[in-house]
């Protein structure tokens, strides 16, 4: 073969297995570490997974967080205002997560309906919101089942 | 009354650009050196106009006009003076006038340092960033006015800046990634220059590179201050969290590095011309998605403000047209390839193409992992998320494949290298880095895959560094005239190469041996963290400028005696009503020790996070290694003589670059 073309030859496939390797690892990988969002009412209408991990988001529901006196473990609700759904966490919560404001969770659904929580997320600050939050108000509120106290979250 | 001038002068300075970006071109394009004799002045007009809307903004923030909404958003009366001052960067509206302040700046450089350039490239490059100059413009004059007042019911008070930014990395960061983003403009402007008049030559390539090099030097300090604030303030003790803001910083910092090797083969052997341009095009577009990101709310983070929808069309837009325009360009005007230089299998040029080849492959990984959530979501199909395991699993190998492949590029020669004589060269510094980097699996105690890997590319960046340095410093007149005898851009690229070796390192240990503990802690409690311990002493209040805090206080003892107290804090912010942590960190070269307080979990207990870092420090100590080398290699007094001779040999054609000089 002509040099030059054995050369341009060589480029192209130190490229092309690059991209290849780049393609491979990354399928490969996104496979694995996907979390798709659920809300409450997805969650409670057996939506979600078992046994993948997932986001799962809403508003902390008002008087619902309980701490465990003798360690870190702590469980609240979240909810849409159409269905609720139980966290149980161990950990640091995040600075501005209180009763009433939207967070994240990721975490695992356990067969009892309870979601196992390994990292909340909240808002970094007041006008902010999680928009797969407040997306699923949204779906909520469309749904016309939302509570007549519900007006408030917005 | 300045607010109002503050804008003028921006409406001024948008004329002015539109100016440059036409007028210079067309004389460019039509020979006359009337027009393009404008460039410079224009330049300069720019400069002083943007200069004079920003130093007019500051004003308002340092007196606290409340009329202006962008002052009244982001600062308060109680706010002190120097947050005050960088709280004109601390929303969206100042942030993009500190961009297009930072371009106007590039653009004037450009002008003053390139005296030798040809004029009609300098015109040309002067137009491309005058057209780049317009964009921004007319993007602040549109939708993201800084100067808009709200008259008439001027408020008493701001509304304060997020208590987040209220900090030391608030000031530096956001200017020294600019810097980088910015800076990039200017290696893209001189792609396109080198496009429209078909000058894609080893000349062009080397005017190109100092200002390449500059900015990924900022690039580098930006994005380790980026994870440095995260570090200490946001993040409760991680450095990178993979979220899409950070990713938008690293991406163009990926590209901008092969960016940067792709154009040292074309200024010394004068081949991959067109990969080098349309990487210049690629850096720069990665620099602009990076600002879309981040400024049009599509993300959810600390640096996404306002999310108003017709701001983020409006950078979509300004993203299309450059892609698309400079790519319709690209495929018109990319030369026929004549390559004529000859290079083997084993050559340098093979060794930096793998090296390109690594680092878009990680630059795509990057991408992909960032925009495939938002592209998803955009398309209605699902909310996700890509967590950290995707890209930890596909960078890693990605990052040691780069490291392992640069320790023996260092050896390899231009044009060809014996593959006999380069196998020989390698085995003892790899036999050296393999006993190095077990030696350091042992001192931490626990040999893993991965960690090794890690360890053994930045040690194996290290000895091979070290190595051709020792080789080369060798002279009849003795090893200090040797060392004497190299140049600045070698010692640059010796001390990026050392940075990129260090950060390795940092990023391995940290990752691999760092312990983090979430702990449950009532006063008089102590908690064992590695060789450490930690007590919790007593809880106080203090009352800050515009804070109330919560401080613990923690001694940390190693071997029984007190090594160190620490004071984390947990900080109500009076005008948000926020509530902020303030870690305590005792830093040190080898390991941090980091205590952060969160919520108070009954009267007497808290929930403590207890961590240590190993060579966490050496993540950013790298960087400045690497922004280091890359000034050092800027002001490598070749650039300055080439330049000179060149204009004396500008009707000769070029001789190839001598084979033996090194790459820097």
């Amino acid at each position: 073969m002509h040099p030059i073309r054995k050369k341009r030859l060589t480029i192209v496939l130190f490229v092309l297995a690059g991209l290849a390797t780049a393609v491979g690892l990354t399928t490969y990988a996104l496979r694995q570490n996907i979390n798709l969002f659920y809300d409450p009412t997805q969650i409670a209408a057996g939506e979600a997974p078992l046994d993948t991990r997932i986001r799962a988001g809403g508003m902390v529901e008002e008087g619902s967080v309980k701490r465990d006196p003798d360690s870190l473990r702590v469980a609240f609700r979240v909810t849409d205002y159409n269905e609720s759904v139980e966290v149980e966490y161990v950990g640091i919560l995040p600075d501005l997560f209180t009763e009433g404001q939207g967070v994240v969770a990721m975490g695992r659904m356990r067969p009892d309906g309870r979601f196992v929580a390994d990292q909340v997320l909240a808002k970094h600050d007041e006008n902010y919101m999680p928009p797969e939050v407040s997306d699923s108000l949204k779906k909520a509120e469309a749904m016309g089942k939302t509570r007549s106290d519900s007006g408030s979250a917005y | 009354m300045y607010p109002e001038l503050g804008q003028f002068a921006l409406i001024l300075a948008l004329l002015l650009a539109v100016l440059l970006a036409v007028v210079p071109l067309m004389g460019s394009l039509t020979g006359r050196d009337t027009l393009q004799a404008f460039a410079r002045p224009l330049a300069s007009g720019v400069f002083v106009f943007i200069a004079l809307a920003f130093g007019v903004l500051a004003h308002a923030f340092l007196v606290d006009d409340f009329s202006v909404a962008y002052v009244a958003n982001n600062s308060n009366s109680l706010l002190p003076w120097y947050f005050k001052a960088s709280a004109v960067w601390g929303g969206h509206e100042g942030s993009l006038l500190l961009w297009v302040l930072m371009l106007s700046g590039w653009t004037l450089a450009v002008a003053v340092f390139s005296r030798r350039l040809p004029s009609e490239m300098i015109s040309q490059v002067l137009s491309v960033l005058g057209m780049v100059t317009v964009g921004f413009l007319l993007f602040i004059l549109l939708t993201s006015n800084p100067f808009d007042r709200l008259l008439p019911n001027v408020p008493a008070d701001g509304a304060d800046l997020n208590p987040l930014l209220q900090d030391f990395g608030l000031i530096i960061h956001p200017p020294m990634l600019y810097m980088g983003y910015v800076g990039f403009s200017v290696a893209f402007a001189f792609a396109i220059a080198a496009l429209i008049n078909g000058r894609l030559d080893a000349a062009w390539a080397r005017w190109s590179r100092p200002w390449t090099t500059v900015a990924w030097a900022f690039l580098s300090l930006g994005v380790a201050l980026g994870s440095w604030w995260a570090y200490y303030e946001l993040g409760w003790g991680g450095w990178w969290f993979w979220d899409p803001v950070e990713n938008a910083s690293l991406l163009p910092w990926l590209s901008g590095t092969a960016l940067m090797h792709s154009l040292a083969v074309t200024e010394k052997r004068g081949v991959f011309k067109s990969w080098t341009v349309l990487l210049a095009i690629v850096t720069f577009s990665l620099s602009l998605l990076g600002t879309f990101m981040v400024r049009s709310g599509v993300l959810t983070s600390v640096h996404a403000f306002a999310s108003d929808p017709t701001r983020g069309a409006f950078l979509l837009g300004l993203l299309g047209i450059t892609i698309v325009c400079s790519l319709a360009l690209y495929a018109f005007r990319a030369p026929v390839v004549h390559v004529r230089a000859s290079y083997t299998g084993l050559s340098r040029e093979v060794f930096l193409l793998l090296n390109n080849v690594l680092l878009v492959a990680a630059t795509v990984l990057v991408l992909v992992g960032t925009l495939y959530p938002l592209v998803l979501d955009y398309l209605e199909m699902g909310r996700l998320s890509i967590g950290e395991p995707f890209f930890n699993l596909t960078f890693s190998p990605l990052a040691i494949a780069v490291g392992l492949l640069l320790g023996a590029g260092i050896f390899s020669r231009w044009k060809n290298t014996d593959g006999g004589w380069l196998g020989r060269k390698l085995l003892w510094p790899m036999a050296l880095s393999v006993v190095l980097a077990a030696a350091i699996m042992v001192a931490y105690g626990g040999f893993r895959p991965w960690a090794f890997f890690g360890a053994l590319a930045a040690v194996w960046v290290c000895v091979a560094t070290g190595w051709d340095l020792w080789d080369k410093s060798s002279s009849r007149k003795g090893r200090i005239h040797g060392l004497k005898r190299q140049s600045r851009s070698y010692y640059g690229m010796v001390l990026a190469h050392l940075g990129v070796a260090i950060t390795m390192l940092g990023a391995t240990v940290a990752s691999n041996y760092g312990i983090e503990r979430d702990l449950r802690m009532e006063p008089g409690d102590r908690a064992r963290i590695g060789e450490y311990q930690v007590e919790f002493v007593d809880v106080g209040q203090r009352q800050g400028a515009n804070f109330t805090a919560e401080f613990g206080r923690f001694d940390v003892y190693l071997d029984g005696e007190r090594v160190s107290t620490l004071f984390p804090e947990k900080r109500r912010y009076t005008v948000q009503r926020n509530v902020m942590t303030e870690a305590g960190i005792d830093a040190g070269l080898l390991r941090d020790l980091f205590v952060a307080i969160g919520e108070r979990l009954s009267d007497q207990a808290w929930a403590i996070r207890v961590q240590y870092k190993p060579l966490v420090r050496w993540l950013w100590l790298g960087a400045i290694f690497m922004a280091a080398g890359g000034f050092l290699a800027i002001s490598d007094r070749r650039y300055r003589i080439r330049e000179r001779s060149e204009q004396r040999a500008r009707t000769t054609p070029t001789p190839p670059a001598s084979a033996a000089e090194s790459v820097s």
